[in-house]
């Protein structure tokens, strides 16, 4: 399971991201008064459900002193109710039988619950009360933010591969809040107030802001009565206006390099991109998730092929792009070479393969292997109800109907290898790239080691 | 994300299999082919797809000291040539059909998996590339020094970092000389001196259609099962095949090492081994270890170290069971000048647990989630294809599911705490911790 959802760390199964799962038109919604959108597919193969609550609050509608705010406030969601003690909201999920856990993005703070069908009663309980009536004191805020701090140290501070994301990140964009870590500035962890944190909920966590996806072994019109039974009485509000806050244009390229414990360099590039905004009508995004399989979407994919196999130069490389987002669009690249080799080698190596497809384009074989691994992975996909939830639910919060899957789908099936050239040739410039380069530190480099005298023998 | 480690993830996966009640159960179907494999499989009809997996007595326990890594590589290389295939060939061939070729490797396994549509010609593509792979495999040199060179180059990366020194500090003090203990990735060393003549010798020894376990659940009549098993099991290495773990010696008394590192937290792990797949006992310890610290935050150790302390972000403890004596492990992480006190309470609420037990109201709950949880355990057609391949590699009855949910049930208070005072002598737990305290560290020199 992904808490903070680092887009760049998925695979960049681009295109088979976007679309596995399309299928039918089974997907049926509904709106509450209180402006809570419900959104249920039915899954008979197994008695489970799957129960998610999807609030349109991430890390891009944070400001600065109080980033990792909205992480902060998923933990705290943990923490206790009215009627619900600390902590007891996951003990009475797990003697359901069932399974919880959320996870915070840029675009979205989602939070999910398995359970058997029968159970789904208890798990829309829970989740709606906690929507309302969430009692966040001081004292389960001052242990549970030393908590985020440790998950900050365990996933960024002590991981040379996510400071370079993280300084990334902080290099390609000015303006737009994607430019903060999802976890927030250590700094802005220590100096976090109790008060940050009840501010935030009271701002953003309401019906109104939220989508109910239900999955699973369900009727919906029964799914709809809960929904209305529990989430009814929650009262909407009024939500801040949100701003556009975008990027003001990059005039030539930008570096940052990184020190860390490490043995191999490696290198993130990002350049900025379209992303969907209008499902029927874009063409671009569709083009450069084609690209994104056609480099690295599969085992046969150029980059792997290429500078690995082929070249023996890298040790891994990849690509990434997510044409669903509610900010900017990043098209990244990344490698790590082999040893003996710098990654000014693989920087290279990786702007060749995207020139060689500005210059040359790409074969239709190509093509249709994209697509396939599209069509396979819808039908694949079908087999968890997780994944059709997390389908409906980043779409939604994207600001993309559900309902335009079937319509993605077809136009990704028509992409044509000129348009897949064209992309390649408009926006891959070097005045709008953004390099990061992790700089390899030896361990006994980074502080000098604790003595061995200091070291206790047993035996 | 507030959730369990990876390594609890992972214990979950492969220690339970979870019980099914009256209303669920799984029809399980297992023949032999005529090769000598076991075949396991569940004909599910919901998806126009399949999933299958092969895996063969040929896991990391069957490398040696100066060979470790010989496991992996050989089964890391299968795709890489084979028949008349080039590495390319097999990847684009598996890639035109939208097919997924995994590899699969663990302790006691080793093997390859396939998703495929089962439509035409998707499914006969998907097979033949991966009949070619499983039987003609090529091990070309060429692909070999290169993998070589990458996989030391990957070993060395993650010696560097606090999770891999831990490990390869623990485990070969729990272990000592049997194969548990080795890196299953190798040493650059061990990785450098491989030679082509190795893999080939590991592969005739040790993928043999009688060592072999085929796992499949999908859109198949019994009669399709039957000759896909056929045909991927037919041109195996012939013979019984040779190699079998040895019994594990536990160490005699506890140990701990403290190693110096610049990360920020302490990584801290504990651990003894202990439990077989067919123990007497596996059930009371696992049950149990759910109240311990294996069930997520409803657990002791997650309630004592980061509901009331705030001390880390994941602190667990979990059993792997495997063929010989697998490990108890236990782990946190946590900003270096809390690891003292972090150790200090994990040792307590084990210390605590094994003498007292859980109560009765905590045992109502572990059994509330494993029975209850169990629909969740077989829920999609990739979960069940991991328990038909555990059930058939290990030699478990076709009732396993039905049987555990029953054993669960009837485990009782007394169970528990008799089975770890016998098995979980927390005065013989290997302790390590990467990154230690470095005041206090200092203040001891």
């Amino acid at each position: 399971m992904i808490s903070l959802i680092h887009r760049y760390a998925r695979a960049a199964v681009a295109a088979c991201v976007l679309l596995a799962g399309a299928a039918s038109a089974n997907p049926v919604e509904s709106t509450l008064a209180n402006g809570l959108r419900v959104i249920v597919r039915e899954d008979h193969r197994a008695p489970t459900v799957v129960a998610m609550v999807w609030y349109r609050a991430g890390s891009i509608d944070e400001v600065n002193g109080t980033t990792g705010v909205a992480h902060v406030l998923e933990h705290m969601m943990f923490k206790g109710t009215k009627t619900v003690p600390p902590g007891e909201y996951s003990r009475i999920i797990a003697a359901a039988g069932g399974r919880d856990n959320a996870m915070t993005s840029r675009d979205f703070t989602a939070y999910h619950a398995q359970l058997h069908k029968s159970q789904l009663e208890l798990a829309l309980r829970l989740e709606a009360d906690r929507m309302a009536n969430l009692q966040l004191t001081d004292e389960e805020f001052t242990k549970e933010i030393k908590v985020v701090m440790e998950e900050r140290r365990l996933r960024t501070d002590d991981r040379a591969n996510a400071l370079l994301f993280e300084q990334l990140m902080s290099a390609a964009l000015t303006a737009n809040p994607y430019r903060t870590p999802v976890i927030g500035w250590m700094d802005d962890l220590v100096n976090m107030k109790p008060q940050d944190a009840r501010d935030w909920y009271n701002t953003w966590y309401a019906p109104n802001n939220a989508v109910l996806v239900v999955v699973g072994d369900v009727v919906p019109k029964e799914v709809f009565a809960l929904a209305q039974k529990y989430f009814g009485p929650v009262a909407m509000k009024t939500l801040p206006v949100r701003k556009p806050q975008l990027e003001p244009v990059q005039t030539a390229q930008r570096r940052v390099i990184v020190k860390a414990p490490a043995e191999l360099p490696s290198v993130l590039m990002v350049w900025p991109v379209p992303v969907i905004r209008d499902p029927a009508t874009d063409r671009e995004p569709y083009a450069l998730e084609v690209l994104g399989g056609i480099l690295d979407g599969n085992g046969a994919a150029r980059l792997p092929s290429k500078l690995v196999r082929e070249d023996k130069i890298a040790t891994s490389v990849g690509a990434s792009y997510d044409s669903t987002v509610r900010g900017p669009g990043l098209f990244y690249l990344s490698g790590t070479p082999v040893a003996g080799r710098s990654a000014s080698d693989i920087e290279l190596a990786l702007k060749r393969e995207l020139q060689r497809v500005a210059e040359e384009g790409v074969s239709e074989e190509e093509l249709k292997r994209v697509k396939a691994q599209v069509m396979a992975a819808q039908v694949f996909q079908r087999d968890s109800m997780f994944f059709q939830g997390m389908q409906i639910g980043t779409l939604e919060m994207a600001g993309i109907s559900h309902k335009t899957v079937d319509l993605q789908l077809e136009r990704l099936r028509s992409v044509t290898a000129p348009e897949v050239q064209a992309v390649a040739r408009k926006y891959f410039n070097d005045d709008r790239l953004t390099v990061a380069t992790l700089d390899p530190q030896p361990l006994s480099a980074v502080k000098p080691a604790a003595p061995s005298a200091g070291v206790r023998h047993a035996q | 994300m507030r959730s369990k480690s990876l390594m609890t993830v992972f214990a979950c996966v492969s220690a339970l299999l979870a019980a099914v009640p009256a209303w669920a159960q799984l029809p399980i179907q297992s023949w032999q082919t005529k090769s000598g494999a076991k075949v396991v499989f569940v004909e599910a009809r919901g998806l126009p797809m399949l999933d299958l997996s092969v895996d063969f007595a040929a896991g990391a326990a069957y490398d040696t000291r100066d060979k470790a890594g010989l496991a992996a590589f050989t089964q890391g290389m299968l795709r890489a040539g084979a028949g008349k295939l080039s590495e390319d060939d097999i990847s684009r061939r598996m890639a035109d059909v939208g097919a997924q070729f995994g590899g699969r490797l663990d302790t006691d396994r080793a093997g390859l998996t396939l998703r495929t549509l089962t439509s035409q010609p998707e499914l006969e593509q998907a097979l033949t590339v991966f009949t070619t792979v499983l039987q003609q495999p090529a091990f070309p040199a060429d692909v070999l020094a290169r993998d070589q060179t990458r996989t030391i180059g990957a070993i060395r990366e993650a010696l560097t970092k606090p999770e891999t020194i831990l490990s390869r500090t623990l485990y070969p003090l729990m272990y000592g000389t049997h194969p548990y203990g080795f890196p299953s990735s190798g040493d650059p060393e061990t990785v450098a001196a491989l030679t082509r003549n190795d893999l080939v010798a590991f592969y005739q020894r040790h993928y043999t259609a009688r060592r072999a376990t085929v796992a499949m659940i999908g859109d198949l009549t019994r009669a399709q099962a039957e000759a896909i098993a056929e045909r991927v099991t037919a041109g195996l290495p012939a013979g019984a095949g040779t190699g079998s773990i040895p019994v594990v010696t536990p160490p005699l008394t506890g140990a701990t090492r403290e190693i110096a590192h610049p990360a920020s937290q302490s990584h801290v792990g504990l651990g003894m081994p202990v439990l077989k797949r067919d123990d007497p006992d596996y059930f009371p310890l696992f049950v149990g270890n759910y109240v311990l610290g294996g069930g997520g935050f409803a657990s002791r150790i997650s309630d004592e170290v980061r509901q009331k302390r705030g001390l880390a972000y994941s602190a667990f403890s979990y059993f792997a069971p495997l063929q010989q004596a697998g490990p108890f492990m236990l782990g946190l992480q946590t900003r270096k000048d809390q690891a003292a006190e972090a150790l200090a309470v994990v040792r307590a609420t084990l210390e605590g647990f094994v003498k007292s037990g859980p109560t009765e109201d905590e045992l109502v709950r572990a059994k509330q989630n494993i029975i209850g949880g169990f629909p969740l355990r077989i829920d999609s057609n990739r979960k069940i294809l991991d328990n038909l391949a555990v059930i058939g590699f290990y030699n478990l009855p076709l009732t396993y599911l039905e049987d555990f949910v029953a054993a669960v049930d009837k485990t009782t208070t007394a169970q528990i705490r008799d089975a770890f005072t016998r098995r979980v002598d927390p005065a013989r737990l290997i302790t390590v911790v990467v990154g230690g305290d470095e005041a206090r560290t200092a203040a001891a020199r």
